[in-house]
């Protein structure tokens, strides 16, 4: 809100008509956006509708093809390659730059440590840090090493150290991608702080719900098109998902087909200690969707892991089909017709310096094999089929899998696990930073997987996506079940009372 | 069967033809035509034919080393390692002649002898790698001192030499040719044809590609890992037993001098080819190149009064930097995205 400082109506930054192209591949069209000073600005749209390139035009990294860019009223040319900062624009990226050896000192003075003679004047850097860090109310002391910190924190010292330096303006990639929900509330709440100062701040998020919570006002892009600026309070979650996709999204999940309760189990976990995880036992049966609900850490991976060979059991027995098994290794799994997409798609999922081809066969490889060798021509069928059943959209087959986004990432990665035709599939956050169009084909493809016959297990720390395809939800804390949901009763008020631990594990079924 | 492929592959890279996979071979073509003014006798056949055996031995183990290094590994060991295999061939061989003769039989002895040792060294590499969780630079790095230091103490410091009536019978398999070409390019030719398609057309090259890509993914693909890495290392140790029965009927003779910096010119073989060092792409082909280019430098620095043959180190030294500085192919992109 306006706190009635005379400059928070005064534009700090302004894009006038700024276009974009790459080569011949024009990417955005004329976006015109104004950043005040003590302001939240978010900047919503799909994957691929140009908010990187936007993001980085306004910090200086991309010179724009067209249009003006104002700093204070005054024409600017920003300098490239993060001088911007020195002119006290700074870009957040959602990969964080800090040394991860250092304390939160020598990272927030990193290039520019005070000096006398030649020595370093450490007393004096020290107390800047500790006045800088308790005006944000972060709790850290400024000797923390980086390595030791949650990534809350340490997004919020990437913060302090652009404050550090005089940054008017503060650009953040999706800055709560990887937070909690309470980390998230601890971090707005510095947000607020800094908005209190003067700070500008450009937002940019997929969730749509803090959006709300924390924007003063919100700029819509599609297809690297301005779509319209307009006050948060006027918006609600739903209004700005329809404007960044442009059409109703009213079949963002898929109708549900009433599991059969009579359906044979597949899979039963019983007694099962692995890490963090104890004594966990569930099942799971033919063509249900079983969602797994809980905080980050709470050891929901850990469960899937183990199961699949990806992480030692200690304890407990797991049976596919009724009969016991113990996978030493994924491909054991695969042999069974279970196969687990992990949730971090970059380092674990796919390989991104390959073409698309090799990384969709990758997991289904020994299918690919003809009399030793590999069967080039079949893999090249599958491409095309993938693609197609889908709908992965890239430049040419040739492109290199890093240069794709997310959304065609995660579909891709989706097809490369399913070209081994598994019975069971584990899917660990489905969506993760990707577009409400391609979540509507995701959950949509999930639906009809489970309608065939296949059973999906779905670990979302995004409850309405678990209430929008889970038949049955378990939730998780701290490595044990607390609870178990079905019908009408997985609610988010009921998830996050079992992941928060203010419901004990109910003897029967748990009323709300 | 095959050969259908290969043709379709020969056709696919003459298409995407540019100087990032075309760099080795055009670099030969140079280095030869530099070597035909230099000295037209450069092209005779004879030295031609000395070129090719010359690039054997380093060819074969580079070829090893390829697969070593594109799954994301590195092996120091090759070198020490051809030498202690020499050693260990030429004491079996000579102890085996009071109860087997100088006949064939024990040639083959001496030649079953080398592929064990060097199935087993590369094998101690790999589950040291794998298992024992230690990096590769360390482990062979240890591995070379033992190896060389082994030699040493099996030549008692000083020289072992192959009984005289056994090196009438192995000298053959240096020094005859088959069809016009020498028994040591034969060998070449059949290790690069078989790494190659080992590496481009089996599920084991691709495992070797995704591995050096990124661990991870590859773990999470169902790949195994810890085995596809340690049979690399097989395949490298089998590389250097092969490579050391053709050199060992060439001198008769093993000592500590054997082999030494043979894993450096390997590597610069593989590197100079367009093989990514930290992993993840592995050419063959240019691997044979690499090899090729490496001999082809000393061989026209002999033709020549130009330049001091004890600047042979200097002028493969250059190459290899030159050549990675091409490769990288960013070069021209990074000025534009400055501007």
């Amino acid at each position: 809100m306006p706190d009635g400082q005379t400059n928070s109506h005064a534009p700090v930054l302004c894009a006038e008509r700024i276009s974009k192209s790459f080569g011949p591949v024009p990417v955005l069209f004329s976006i015109t956006m104004d950043i005040r000073a003590g302001e939240v600005h978010a900047l919503i749209g799909e994957n691929g509708a140009g908010k990187s390139t936007f993001m980085k035009i306004l910090s200086g990294l991309y010179p724009p093809s067209s249009g003006r860019i104002l700093l204070d009223g005054v024409e600017t040319t920003l300098p490239a390659d993060g001088q911007a900062e020195s002119l006290g624009i700074v870009l957040i990226h959602q990969e964080l730059n800090l040394a991860e050896q250092m304390t939160v000192e020598e990272n927030i003075f990193l290039g520019r440590e005070l000096t006398k003679n030649g020595v370093l004047q450490r007393q004096a850097m020290h107390d800047s840090v500790a006045s800088l860090l308790a005006e944000v109310g972060l709790d850290i002391s400024p000797t923390d090493r980086i390595s030791d910190l949650a990534i809350a924190q340490k997004q919020m010292v990437e913060v302090v150290k652009a404050i550090s330096r005089d940054a008017r303006v503060l650009i953040m990639d999706e800055p709560t991608a990887v937070l909690t929900e309470a980390e998230t509330q601890l971090f707005f709440r510095q947000i607020e702080k800094l908005k209190a100062r003067g700070v500008a701040i450009v937002f940019v998020s997929h969730k749509l719900a803090e959006v709300k919570q924390i924007a003063d006002r919100v700029t819509v892009l599609r297809d690297g098109q301005w779509i319209d600026t307009k006050a948060a309070e006027t918006l609600t979650p739903d209004t700005m998902a329809q404007m960044m996709v442009g059409r109703e999204l009213s079949d963002l999940y898929p109708p549900m087909h009433e599991a059969d309760v009579d359906a044979p189990h597949v899979l039963q976990v019983t007694g099962l200690c692995a890490g963090i995880v104890q004594d966990m036992s569930f099942d799971l049966r033919k063509g249900e969707i079983l969602g797994f609900a809980g905080l980050i850490g709470a050891g929901r991976s850990t469960v899937f892991e183990a199961i699949c060979g990806l992480e030692p059991v200690e304890s407990g027995e797991i049976r596919v089909d009724g009969h016991p098994v113990k996978f030493q290794s994924v491909a054991d799994a695969r042999a069974l017709g279970i196969a687990y997409l992990t949730k971090d798609r970059k380092e674990k999922g796919l390989l991104l310096g390959q073409k698309m081809r090799p990384n969709l066969t990758l997991f289904a490889l020994p299918n690919f094999v003809k009399n030793h060798w590999l069967d080039t021509k079949a893999e090249d069928a599958a491409l095309t089929r993938a693609i197609r059943r889908f709908d992965i959209r890239a430049r040419d087959p040739q492109t290199l899998v890093g240069n794709m986004s997310g959304g065609n990432q995660q579909k891709l990665l989706l097809a490369k696990i399913m070209e081994t035709d598994p019975r069971i599939v584990i899917i660990d956050e489905p969506t993760r930073g990707i577009d409400v169009g391609t979540k509507q084909q995701i959950y949509h493809f999930i639906a009809a997987l489970a309608a065939e016959g296949v059973s999906v297990v779905v670990i979302s720390s995004e409850m309405p996506e678990l209430i929008g395809i889970s038949h049955r939800v378990i939730v998780m804390r701290e490595g044990q079940i607390t609870g178990t949901l079905t019908g009408d009763d997985i609610t988010e008020t009921n998830i996050m009372r079992y992941a928060a631990g203010l419901k004990a594990k109910p003897e029967h079924e748990g009323q709300g | 069967m095959s050969a259908v492929t290969t043709d379709y592959e020969k056709t696919a890279k003459r298409l995407s033809f540019d100087l990032k996979t075309a760099g080795p071979a055009v670099a030969l073509v140079i280095l030869c035509v530099i070597g035909f003014l230099l000295n037209p006798a450069f092209l005779s056949e004879g030295n031609i034919t000395n070129l090719l055996t010359r690039s054997a031995f380093i060819g074969i183990i580079a070829v090893g080393a390829t697969f070593v290094i594109t799954a994301g590994g590195i092996d120091l060991s090759v070198g020490s390692m051809a030498a202690a295999i020499a050693g260990v061939m030429i004491i079996t061989m000579n102890a085996a002649i009071d109860t087997m003769g100088s006949g064939v039989a024990t040639v083959l002895l001496g030649c079953g002898v080398s592929i064990l040792l060097g199935i087993g060294a590369g094998w101690v590499n790999g589950a040291l790698t794998t298992k024992g969780k230690i990096e590769a630079f360390i482990v062979t790095l240890g591995t070379m001192g033992i190896y060389r230091s082994l030699v040493t103490y099996f030549a008692d410091g000083g020289t072992l030499s192959l009984n005289f009536d056994i090196r009438g019978t192995y000298r053959p398999v240096y020094y005859d040719s088959f069809l016009g070409l020498p028994i040591p390019v034969w060998v070449f030719i059949v290790v690069a044809i078989l790494g190659w398609l080992l590496l481009n057309r089996t599920a084991f090259g691709r495992y070797c590609t995704a591995i050096g890509s990124n661990e991870a993914v590859a773990k999470y693909s169902a790949i195994k890992v810890d085995r596809i890495k340690t049979m690399t290392y097989v395949i490298q140790g089998f590389c250097v037993s092969l490579a050391t029965i053709i050199y060992v009927p060439r001198l008769g003779s093993a000592s500590s001098s054997t082999g030494v910096l043979w894993e450096l010119e390997a590597i610069a073989a593989v590197i100079i080819g367009g093989t990514v060092l930290k992993g993840g792409y592995g050419r063959i082909g240019g691997t044979i190149l690499g090899a090729l280019i490496l001999t082809t430098i000393g061989n026209i620095l002999n033709f020549t009064d130009m330049i001091s043959n004890y600047l042979n180190g200097t002028m493969q030294g250059l190459i290899i930097i030159v050549a990675v500085f091409l490769q990288r192919g960013d070069w021209g992109k990074s000025r534009k995205s400055e501007d």
